[in-house]
């Protein structure tokens, strides 16, 4: 089962957990997976139209998943999704 | 040693005293005499004194950087120095510039500093950045990380870059000649008010400390030649949990800023990356009503029978709240919709204003008609009808 790393400003979003397990076979399967079970993380992840956003990067192991097929690059069980949205403090 | 991808300038000995300052440098064989040479002719250019500039403004003044230049337009305040370790107690109320000019000239007064009091914008970042060989991108917003980017890009200069939030650092090198920008990474800025800035979200105040000698790392790195800078990956830190890893950066050939080129100058650039004002952010997500303290003061004080939502953290209701709130975390508030009554007006507050703006737009989502956001949060309660709940 794929992992997913959230950063910390998310995980209190996900009952306080940073490393979450996902069912799928792709990155937007892992995506709605975690989106069901932690609804308030949904629109952190994706817009509306289940979209990604333009400003949170989502890393299938070290790649940007926009480079390799966005939503429906295929996951392994082996594989970690980072999500990495833009943050502007200095 | 490696050969620097800056541009050579008039080369210069270095004095004696010099030669004992940097011996700790001078011995190792990736910096030496030429390496210090380097660093001594070198001018980087810090946007912002702040979190991440002090640190980094420290370390390459201590590291001998011939001319910084420090772009700042703010006063030092008290609620600054849990991190700016550039200003100290005494600074309280001083232009961050003249505190910070005191401080590097007694850590190296062989450091020139340049000040440039200014906020930079479109219309002065090019006359600022004139002369510099590399930028270090120490700002606190969006609007003007996207504006250090284009300008990186259009004037063909490295970004240093490094961005902090809450216990989550990034940091990498930009806008190279070969290497992916800021904008390949994110191409637009959220919305205002998606993300929350350090004043509502908060940092840990060691964070910008960890991120900014990374910058200062990396510029030294360009400088000097040495290393492998962080061009085409972007390093990620999370401080909390200490987990770190560093991802690849591809340049995107669609990139408006150094893929297709669309940005062209920094008015275009500003236009396209400004934060949308408050009224664009209404119209995506609603406008919301609001209260103003004074006048929730005077309903209460009349006896209207009002109920007081309060969506922020547990940890800020031990800073300061309001009496008789009803506290409800805004990641809770739809899982105990039922604690609140449809029968009584609704006022929801959190520090700033911005949590519960959300807070309002989600009560009406459900079904809540008569629901205020209380304007300017729990600080403004505190400035215009209770000076002694305390801001934060």
């Amino acid at each position: 089962m794929p992992t997913i790393s959230l950063p910390s400003v998310l995980t209190p979003l996900a009952s306080g957990e940073h490393t979450l397990s996902a069912s799928g076979s792709t990155v937007g399967q892992a995506i709605d997976d975690i989106s069901r079970r932690f609804p308030a993380l949904s629109p952190r992840l994706r817009d509306e139209n289940g979209e990604p956003y333009p400003f949170v990067t989502i890393y299938l192991n070290d790649e940007d998943i926009r480079f390799i097929g966005g939503f429906n690059a295929p996951v392994q069980p082996t594989d970690e999704l980072s999500v990495v949205p833009a943050v502007a403090g200095g | 040693m490696a050969t620097s991808t800056l541009p050579e300038r008039a080369t210069g000995d270095l004095a004696p005293d010099e030669y004992l300052r940097y011996s700790r440098h001078l011995i190792l064989p990736e910096i030496g005499v030429d390496g210090q040479r380097a660093l001594r002719r070198a001018r980087v250019l810090l946007v912002g004194a702040g979190g991440l500039g002090s640190p980094a403004a420290l370390y390459l003044a201590a590291a001998g950087v011939g001319t910084l230049g420090l772009v700042d337009f703010d006063h030092v305040d008290v609620t600054n120095l849990q991190r700016q370790v550039l200003h100290g107690t005494r600074d309280i109320g001083r232009h961050k510039l003249d505190s910070a000019r005191d401080r590097l000239r007694d850590i190296n007064p062989g450091v020139h500093v340049e000040g440039f009091p200014v906020r930079l914008s479109a219309d002065n970042a090019r006359e600022i950045a004139n002369g510099f060989d590399l930028i270090l991108d120490g700002t606190d917003n969006f609007a003007t990380r996207y504006l250090v980017n284009d300008l990186c890009v259009l004037q063909g200069v490295p970004n240093v870059y490094g961005s902090i939030f809450r216990f989550d650092g990034q940091a990498s090198v930009f806008a190279t000649r070969d290497g992916p920008c800021y904008r390949c990474l994110y191409r637009e800025p959220p919305p205002a008010g998606l993300v929350p800035a350090c004043a509502e979200g908060g940092v840990l105040g060691v964070l910008p400390g960890l991120v900014g000698t990374i910058q200062a790392t990396e510029a030294i790195k360009l400088i000097t030649g040495a290393g492998t800078p962080l061009i085409g990956r972007l390093l990620l830190v999370d401080a909390l949990h200490w987990r770190q890893r560093v991802v690849r950066l591809r340049r995107d050939p669609f990139c408006p800023a150094c893929g297709t080129r669309e940005i062209r100058d920094l008015s275009d650039a500003e236009q396209l990356c400004a934060v949308k004002p408050i009224d664009d952010v209404d119209a995506v997500f609603g406008a919301v009503p609001e209260i103003e303290p004074a006048t929730l003061h005077a309903r209460l004080r009349s006896g209207d029978a009002l109920d007081i939502l309060d969506v922020r953290e547990p940890h800020e209701w031990a800073i300061a709240s309001l009496d008789g709130a009803l506290r409800i975390p805004l990641a809770a508030l739809e899982s105990r919709l039922d604690e609140l009554s449809r029968d009584h007006e609704i006022v929801v507050h959190c520090k700033g204003g911005g949590r519960s703006a959300q807070a309002v737009r989600r009560l009406r989502a459900a079904g809540f008609k008569r629901v205020w956001n209380l304007a300017g949060g729990i600080k403004r309660w505190s400035e215009d009808v209770d000076p002694s709940v305390p801001t934060y």
